[in-house]
C-alpha cells in the first residue's frame, strides 16, 4: 500500500476534516487535480467545486465554495470560506438555498445589480446539492 | 411609619434590580465564552492563510495588484465602525464612538473626506442624532457574528475602494486584550499594505502554483480583507460581552451596598420608630400614676 497523505480541512468556522486518505481530488479553477503522497509543494486556487478523496475502498465527497489547496508532500490543507461533508448537507435546507438563489438570479438580471454575486450563490447551491445527491446514493 | 414602608419598598426593587444584573452577568459570560470559542476556531484558518499569503506574496510586483497599490493623492477615505448592538456595557461603546470622533476630524482637519460606515446599532444610533451621513449602515448584525457578516462588511469596503469613491479604508474595532482591558483600534485595511502581507514565513516554502502565483494573489487578497474584518468582529464581540460582564459585576457590587445601606436605614428608622412608641405608653403610665 503507498503511503497515505494527510487532508485537512479548514474553514473560518472549524476545522471540518483532517483524515488519512490514499487520494485527493479537488477542483481547481483551471480544473481538477488529483493529489498523492509526494506531491510537489503546489499552491492552486479552487472553484466552486467538489472534493472527493479516497481512503481504501470508500470515497467521500465534499462541498467546497472556492477557496484554496495548499500542498505538501504529507499534507493537503483546503482551506475554503464554507465548506461541506457530503453526508453532512441537509437537502432540504440546500433545495431552499438553491430556489433563493434561483430568484435571487433572476431578479440580479432584471436590474442587473450584483449579477456575479447572485451567480455565485446559485452555483453553491447547485453543487452542494449535486454533492450531496453523490452521498445519497452510497449511504442509503 | 410612612418612611418604614418607603425603605421597605427600596429595598425591594433593588433587590429585583440585582437580580437582573446577576443575570445579565451570566449571559454576558456565557456570550464571551462562546465568541471565544468561535475564535480559537477560527485561528487555524487566519493563520494558515497568512502563512499561504506570506510565502506567495515574496517575489511578486507589489505594484501589480489594484489592492496593493498605494494611492498617490488621497481625498476620500472610509471609515468602518464597529459597535455593540446593545447598552449596558459601561463605556465600551462610547470609547469606540469616541475613538471614530476623532479619527473623523483628524481626517477632516487632513483635507479629506470621511465616508462613514456603520457597523452595529450604537454607533449608529450615536452619529445619526449627530446628523452625520452614513455611507452604509448595518444595526443590529452584532447578535451572531459569523464570516458571511464579515464578508458582507469586507465587501462594502471593497467596493468602495475599486470603484475609486475611496483611497483608503480604515476599520474601527474594539480589540480584546484581556477582561478588564479593550481598546479602541484603527487599522488600514486597504490598500493592503506589503508588511501586513509579508508575514514572516519561516519555511519560505516554493511552490509550484495553478493557475500563475499573479492569479491566486488575485483571488487571495479579497479573501483576506474578510478574514481582518471577521477577526475584527470577533475581537469587539468578545470585547463587548467582556465589558457587558465588567459592567453587570459592578452594578450587582453597587446593588449590595445599596441594600446594605438601606436596611441599616431600615433598622435605625424602626428602632427610632419603637422608642417613639415605648415613650408614649411610659409617659401615659407616669400621667396616670400622677392623675
Amino acid at each position: 500500500m503507498a503511503n497515505k497523505i494527510l487532508l485537512e480541512v479548514v474553514t473560518p468556522d472549524k476545522l471540518l476534516l483532517s483524515k488519512e486518505v490514499d487520494v485527493v481530488v479537488a477542483t481547481g479553477v483551471d480544473g481538477e487535480f488529483g493529489v498523492l503522497h509526494g506531491h510537489v509543494p503546489f499552491l492552486a486556487s479552487l472553484a466552486i467545486g467538489e472534493m472527493r478523496f479516497k481512503d481504501g475502498n470508500d470515497t467521500d465527497y465534499a462541498a467546497i465554495a472556492g477557496g484554496f489547496a495548499e500542498v505538501t508532500g504529507e499534507k493537503v490543507t483546503i482551506l475554503a470560506e464554507a465548506a461541506e461533508l457530503a453526508r453532512e448537507i441537509d437537502i432540504d435546507r440546500a433545495q431552499r438555498a438553491r430556489e433563493r438563489a434561483q430568484q435571487r438570479v433572476e431578479k440580479a438580471r432584471a436590474e442587473e445589480l450584483d449579477y456575479a454575486r447572485a451567480e455565485a450563490a446559485m452555483q453553491r447551491a447547485m453543487m452542494r446539492l449535486k454533492v450531496a445527491g453523490r452521498s445519497g446514493g452510497m449511504a442509503a | 411609619m410612612a418612611a418604614l414602608r418607603d425603605i421597605q419598598n427600596k429595598i425591594a426593587a433593588v433587590k429585583k434590580t440585582r437580580q437582573i444584573t446577576r443575570a445579565m452577568n451570566m449571559v454576558a459570560a456565557a456570550r464571551l465564552r462562546q465568541v471565544q470559542e468561535r475564535t480559537e476556531r477560527f485561528r487555524p484558518y487566519a493563520a494558515k492563510f497568512s502563512e499561504v499569503l506570506g510565502s506567495l506574496s515574496e517575489g511578486i510586483d507589489q505594484e501589480a495588484h489594484p489592492l496593493l497599490a498605494q494611492p498617490e493623492q488621497v481625498s476620500r477615505v472610509a471609515l468602518i465602525l464597529i459597535t455593540a448592538d446593545r447598552g449596558l456595557c459601561g463605556s465600551f461603546n462610547m470609547n469606540l464612538i469616541l475613538q471614530a470622533q476623532k479619527f473623523m476630524t483628524q481626517q477632516k482637519s487632513e483635507g479629506r473626506e470621511v465616508a462613514f460606515y456603520a457597523v452595529g446599532r450604537k454607533g449608529m444610533e450615536f452619529f445619526a442624532r449627530r446628523k452625520v451621513e452614513f455611507a452604509q449602515k448595518l444595526p443590529g448584525v452584532m447578535n451572531v457574528v459569523d464570516f458571511d457578516l464579515a464578508t458582507q462588511v469586507a465587501r462594502l469596503g471593497l467596493n468602495a475602494f475599486l470603484s475609486g469613491e475611496v483611497q483608503e479604508v480604515y476599520l474601527l474595532y474594539s480589540r480584546f486584550r484581556s477582561i478588564v482591558s479593550q481598546i479602541p483600534t484603527v487599522e488600514k485595511l486597504l490598500p493592503i499594505s506589503p508588511e501586513a502581507t509579508g508575514d514572516e514565513d519561516e519555511s519560505s516554502q516554493e511552490y509550484l502554483t495553478e493557475p500563475s502565483a499573479e492569479e491566486i494573489l488575485v483571488d487571495l487578497l479579497p479573501r483576506y480583507l474578510n478574514v481582518r474584518v471577521y477577526s475584527g468582529l470577533l475581537e469587539t464581540s468578545t470585547s463587548e460581552n467582556a465589558a457587558r460582564m465588567a459592567a453587570m459585576d459592578n452594578a450587582t457590587k453597587n446593588c449590595k451596598d445599596l441594600i446594605q445601606n438601606l436596611t441599616l436605614a431600615f433598622n435605625k428608622a424602626r428602632q427610632a420608630a419603637i422608642t417613639t412608641e415605648l415613650m408614649d405608653i411610659v409617659g401615659g403610665a407616669e400621667a396616670l400614676k400622677a392623675g
